[in-house]
């Protein structure tokens, strides 16, 4: 890729790039070497620096492993204040984000040599246990990150070319109209059934449903199975509105299950912040409790 | 016909209106006729509520009549009280159709009138001018006589009319004021854009109105309604096509109008002729130009350009005497400038010529920095005679031309810009002269360009950067000539255009073919070559083809394709400014390869023979040539073994290309595209948007097309013409240091460049309130957070004063738009904020590369 850094005329200067490479290969995977590195630099360490006493984490090694430690978890922390403040400058979230997460991998061994290997039912586990914890919810976003943008896409797509999710809701609303329209003639009952299902709120349904893509109770799919079970016990006659209705409520079902893919991989997308940003709260809050015990009770 | 008008002022706009109510001041007999049944329709049609502003502000209004920026109702209010209170004599509902003149034939005046037809052809009628008095005919039958006119018509038009027979019956109309007063009725609207849509739609709304509604469509049947319904906004013709799928009206597609009689209507579909009942036929069809009117006049025109305006005398006289056009008509579109034409007109007719024009202050300003004491008419006067392409204009258009440039003097070894500094105006010279530096790393190897001569056509041209580094070669006196103004001469001053095409195409070649040439090499060429309208997708260069000519991209851009395996392949993106078809020239034998136009594009077309002369001649030149082919062979080449490879990827390759060049990429100079394959859909671009821009975020990320995982969102792609440049009456828009185009505080909010853009990436809206900062937020929770606050947010905290004048400026409407994060380090937010690298902002030639194969084949 190439990137050219042009000087303007304004005095500002622009990062200029001119293919799309991802954050996970930003500059030819740079972050991924350094921290590879610096993880087979600091297990050589551990495994050959030789050093006294039993508890590893107040050697000189231990410490600096600890600051370093603790440091790069504040850092990792940044990243939300960076993916906010939009200030002036060269910086690039992507850049951050590719950093963040190899730099965030190599804590993995930061912290566990940190600990050298000794865990127990205590704060300090506690702090690491939570670390391991955000590391993992990290992994499992990268994974989020790195398979659902595709399907999410492709979901978008039909024979006219790709849908905007405004343009599923209105869809939505234009059969919904339709239906009312064509469910003037229906009887009370099926009148009815219709109605649950026009009252139905593509939005509704609880987080749960939304990232399983379930809604056992669905208004429009019982409207459906409800207007054929009433159209099996009548006498079949031409121009039978409950057809009319029952083509429009199949059309709603598809457009409405296209809907629901996209909120359930949206959803995906952002469910495993829920676990990895408050986790980090939780962890910061342990690793100040383990270094405040460290410097009293060591 | 009872009596002679001194004056008859046609036209009730603010030029119109302001003329007539100058002519009531000095109790000149005068009659005002206008078209509607109330005063300045053009402003009456103004948005309810509109925020009409008084732009320029340093220009000084002369008129009998006030006005001030604020609410479009309190204006019209105020200009109809002080009409009657002067008592004008106002003729209303009274449309001309025709003005002729009743005195004895003008010796030698033919006024030549050049209609053209759809297919290209153009026939020439020649009418007799006759001296006046003038007879004006109006649509009622009456006449009035008059010994002066001032047109004052606006811009705005008529409606297009219908044309098959029986079109000319009265129950063919071309404007609905109330739909809902219509009832009963079998009706026919003809014409899908907004306003037939809304027309049919508001007809048969309720079933109670018993109109049998039925929409005729040229178009066919499709269910991208982008297709079926090209003018319409997209949400009005969905809304009409479900109106059609539960029979509240019925749309005809592939059908039109084969002849109209009373009750009737025979329609011709693509299943042969129908005849349908039809009472009422509402025809909106668009408006054309009032030009065909007042070509009608005798008026003349200063070319046959779109854009041309009549030729007038400095006291606004038209080339039929007696006959005045002021306004926008006049080619001054803001309504200060209309009003003081409108007093000026009629001092000129009274007889008072010693009247200096309102403007005059103005243009003192752009000459005040200027070495040397000289009055306005003595610059003028030594511009236009210093420069040659000026040569041709009248001391009117000089004064107009003068308010969209600027004349500034630099010192002997200044730069004027610089190469690669992006830049859409034309310099002439008109004192001293400057040098151009071929040499980036040398300033001694230059190419003088004298007094009297232009620079800088390039970035006029085709939109592209500066070709070149000038300074001036000794003190010197230039002016600056927007492109705005550039543009208005050229279409002005036919000798102007055509002495900057040729010079044009001159410095093209040499700059194309590098140094070592001089304008006798290519003299012939020159003269051979011809300037070329390629319409979108038409080709220049067709594969298999034997013709020798070598093209030049003079303005738009191309894409060269080759049929390989029976499938149209894209080889590559030629921008502006770049050349094709030298390698049947070098080479011989056929074409290998179709070049055909991205956009609408000029191309300048070189006879193969004379080119060949000249690579002939010099053989530094040939040899470049060569290298340039043998580059593009590789290309080429490699795209075709990639085709036997993994066919998939270059098929790919081919329509993303293909893609991109029909969403307009092949006029955009720096637009955003978004890899799907990458975007977690976090809107952390659209946020950083807003919040390094007031605000107002400008960019719809989910909106805009996609193709194959790559999606080209809604936001402003730089164009190299920019189409919301056309039509700003201000004058606000415009490209910035670093190749923006941005609109800047004069914006008047008109709406029109929203109307103009082809992409919908303007949007007219309020500056919210300030937010509490990024820290507030993130610990105590206070405002709304990152991005574009919710409507509501503001709504409550919009702090009003009470005071109208400060309270209004908080609810004015602005066209908000991109203006790529001019003057930000690091430059597009969106970009620098996006955490996956999914959003990039590149031009059309960065992107479209082989690059992308190899990046995309892995
Ligand atoms: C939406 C919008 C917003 C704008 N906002 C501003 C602004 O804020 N500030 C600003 O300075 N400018 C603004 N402008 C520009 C400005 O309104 C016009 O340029 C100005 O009105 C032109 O004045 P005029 O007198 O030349 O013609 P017009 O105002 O167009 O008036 C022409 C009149 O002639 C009548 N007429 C036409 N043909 C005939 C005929 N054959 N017989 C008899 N009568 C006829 C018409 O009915 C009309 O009343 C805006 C323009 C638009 C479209
Ligand atoms: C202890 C270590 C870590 C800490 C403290 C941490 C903390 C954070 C924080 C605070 C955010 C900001 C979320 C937001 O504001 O939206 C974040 C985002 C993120 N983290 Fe971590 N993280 C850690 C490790 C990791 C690891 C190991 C990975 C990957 C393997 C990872 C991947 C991500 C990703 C992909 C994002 C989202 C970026 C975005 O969408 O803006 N993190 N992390
Ligand atoms: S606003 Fe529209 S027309 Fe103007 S430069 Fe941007 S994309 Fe082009
Ligand atoms: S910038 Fe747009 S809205 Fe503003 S005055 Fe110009 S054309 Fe009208
Ligand atoms: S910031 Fe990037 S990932 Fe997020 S929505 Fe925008 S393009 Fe997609």
């Amino acid at each position: 890729m190439a990137t050219i850094a042009s000087k303007r005329r304004t005095g500002a200067s622009r990062q200029r790039t001119s293919t799309h490479e991802g954050f996970l290969t930003h500059r030819k995977g740079r972050w991924l070497k350094i921290s590879a590195l610096l993880a087979v630099a600091l297990i050589a360490l551990y495994i050959f620096v030789p050093l006294p006493g039993q508890h590893f984490g107040s050697t000189w090694l231990g410490y600096t492993l600890g600051t370093i430690g603790a440091l790069l978890i504040l850092w990792l922390t940044m990243l939300g204040v960076r993916k906010r403040a939009i200030t002036p400058g060269r910086w690039s979230l992507k850049a951050w984000t590719s950093a963040h997460v190899y730099l965030g991998l190599l804590l993995i061994v930061v912290g566990t040599l940190h600990s050298g290997f000794e865990f127990g039912w205590n704060v300090h586990t506690l702090a690491w246990g939570l670390m391991m914890l955000v590391i993992v919810s990290g992994m499992f976003g990268i994974w989020v990150y790195a398979t659902l943008p595709r399907a999410l896409s492709d979901n978008r797509y039909d024979e006219d070319g790709a849908i905007t999710e405004k343009q599923m809701v209105e869809a939505l609303r234009s059969i919904d109209r339709q239906i009312h329209d064509a469910a003037q003639p229906l009887d009370s009952e099926a009148a009815a059934l219709v109605n649950r299902s026009l009252e139905e709120d593509p939005f509704a349904g609880s987080f749960w449903n939304r990232l399983t893509g379930r809604y056992p109770r669905d208004a429009t799919r019982s409207a459906a199975s409800g207007l054929r079970q009433m159209r099996a016990n009548k006498p079949r006659v031409a121009d039978d509105p409950i057809e009319k209705v029952d083509a429009l409520l199949t059309r709603k079902e598809a457009m409405l299950a296209r809907m629901r893919r996209h909120l359930k991989l949206k959803s995906w997308l952002q469910a495993w912040l829920y676990v990895h940003v408050p986790v980090t709260f939780a962890l910061i809050a342990a690793l100040s409790a383990h270094v405040v015990s460290v410097f009293f009770y060591w | 016909m009872s009596e002679v008008y001194k004056v008859a002022i046609i036209g009730s706009g603010p030029a119109g209106m302001s003329a007539a109510s100058r002519a009531a001041a000095r109790k000149l007999d005068h009659v005002l006729l206008e078209k509607s049944g109330h005063l300045s329709d053009t402003i009456f049609k103004y948005q309810k509520g509109k925020h009409v502003m008084a732009t320029p502000s340093q220009l000084i209004l002369r008129s009998d009549q006030d006005f001030d920026a604020g609410k479009k109702e309190d204006i019209l209010d105020k200009w109809t009280a002080r009409t009657a209170d002067l008592g004008v004599n106002v003729k209303y509902n009274a449309e001309v159709k025709s003005i002729r003149g009743t005195g004895p034939a003008i010796e030698g005046s033919v006024q030549k009138i050049v209609t053209r037809a759809r297919d290209g052809s153009s026939t020439t009628t020649e009418v007799q001018r006759f001296a006046p008095p003038y007879a004006i005919e109006l649509t009622s039958g009456e006449t009035v006589m008059a010994e002066n006119v001032v047109l004052a018509i606006g811009t705005q038009g008529n409606p297009n009319l219908m044309r098959c027979p029986g079109s000319d019956l009265p129950h063919v109309t071309y404007q609905l004021d109330d739909p809902y007063a219509i009832l009963d009725e079998h009706i026919i609207v003809v014409g899908t854009g907004d306003a037939g849509i809304e027309n049919a739609r508001g007809l048969a709304e309720d079933s109670a109105q018993g109109n049998v509604v039925t929409v005729l469509n040229r178009a066919p049947k499709s269910t991208n309604v982008r297709e079926s319904f090209p003018t319409a906004k997209e949400p009005n013709a969905k809304a009409l096509v479900e109106d059609d799928a539960i029979g509240k009206l019925a749309i005809r597609y592939e059908t039109e109008t084969k002849a109209v009689e009373p009750g009737w209507i025979t329609l011709a579909t693509r299943d042969g002729e129908e005849r349908i009942r039809c009472d009422r036929i509402i025809a909106r069809i668009g408006s054309a130009p009032p030009r065909g009117f007042v070509e009608g006049c005798g008026i003349e025109f200063a070319s046959a350009d779109r854009l041309a305006f009549p030729t007038l005398s400095p006291s606004f006289e038209s080339t039929a005497p007696g006959i005045f056009v002021i306004g926008a008509l006049a080619g001054y579109p803001l309504i200060k400038h209309c009003m003081n034409q409108g007093y000026d007109v009629i001092e000129f007719i009274s007889g008072n010529t010693d009247l200096k024009p309102a403007d005059e202050p103005l243009l003192e300003a752009k000459f005040a920095d200027l070495p040397g004491r000289k009055s306005v008419n003595e610059w003028l006067e030594l511009l236009r005679g210093n420069i040659a392409i000026l040569d041709g204009m009248t001391a009117l258009q000089m004064r107009e031309f003068m308010l969209d440039s600027d004349a500034r003097f630099y010192k002997k070894g200044e730069t004027i810009f610089e190469k690669n500094a992006p830049g859409s105006s034309l310099f002439a010279i008109a004192d001293g002269s400057v040098h151009v530096r071929i040499d980036p790393n040398d300033s001694s190897k230059v190419v003088p360009i004298p007094k009297g001569s232009i620079f800088g056509e390039v970035g006029l041209i085709s939109g592209r950067r500066r070709g070149a580094t000038i300074v001036a070669a000794e003190d010197c006196i230039c002016v600056e000539i927007s492109r705005n103004a550039a543009l208005k001469l050229q279409s002005q001053v036919p000798t102007a255009k055509r002495a900057i095409e040729r010079i044009s195409t001159e410095r093209q070649l040499l700059q194309m073919f590098g140094s070592g040439l001089s304008s006798d090499d290519v003299r012939e060429v020159v003269d051979t070559a011809k300037i070329m309208q390629v319409r979108a997708g038409e080709p220049v260069i067709t594969e298999g083809a034997d013709d020798k000519d070598v093209f030049v991209i003079r303005v738009g851009s191309m894409i060269v394709e080759k049929d390989i395996g029976g499938k149209p392949v894209f080889l590559s993106y030629l921008p502006a400014g770049s050349y094709v078809g030298e390698m049947a020239l070098i080479d011989g034998g056929q074409r290998t390869a179709t070049v055909r136009a991205a956009i609408k594009s000029e191309v300048i077309r070189i006879d193969g023979e004379a080119f060949r002369r000249v690579l002939d001649a010099k053989p530094a030149l040939l040899e470049r040539a060569r290298n340039d082919m043998e580059g593009r062979r590789r290309t080429n080449a490699f795209i075709e073994s990639k085709k036997d490879g993994f066919s998939g990827v270059v098929d790919l390759y081919s329509e993303q290309a293909k893609f991109l060049v029909a969403q307009g990429l092949g006029e955009a100079t720096d637009v955003l595209l978004i890899d799907e394959r990458l975007c977690v859909g976090c809107d952390n671009c659209e946020k950083a948007c807003a919040d390094s821009h007031d605000g107002l975020s400008r960019l719809d990320r989910e909106a805009g097309k996609s193709f194959a995982h790559l999606h080209v969102p809604t936001s402003c792609r730089h164009c190299e013409h920019p189409h919301c440049m056309a039509d700003c009456p201000p004058n606000a828009i415009h490209r910035g240091p670093d190749g923006e185009v941005f609109i800047n505080d004069t914006c008047i909010g008109c709406g029109n460049c929203q109307r103009n853009c082809p992409y919908g990436v303007i949007r007219m809206d309020k500056v919210p309130p300030k937010k509490p900062s990024l820290l507030n937020w993130l610990l105590f929770g206070n405002g709304p957070g990152p991005g574009e606050p919710p409507y509501k947010w503001s709504k409550k905290n919009t702090k009003y004063t009470g005071d109208p004048q400060v309270d209004e400026a908080l609810d004015r409407k602005k066209a908000i738009k991109c203006d790529m994060c001019a003057g930000i380090e690091g430059g597009p937010s969106c970009v620098r904020a996006c955490p996956t690298g999914a959003a990039i902002r590149v031009s059309p030639d960065e992107f479209l590369t082989v690059a992308r194969l190899e990046n995309e084949g892995a």
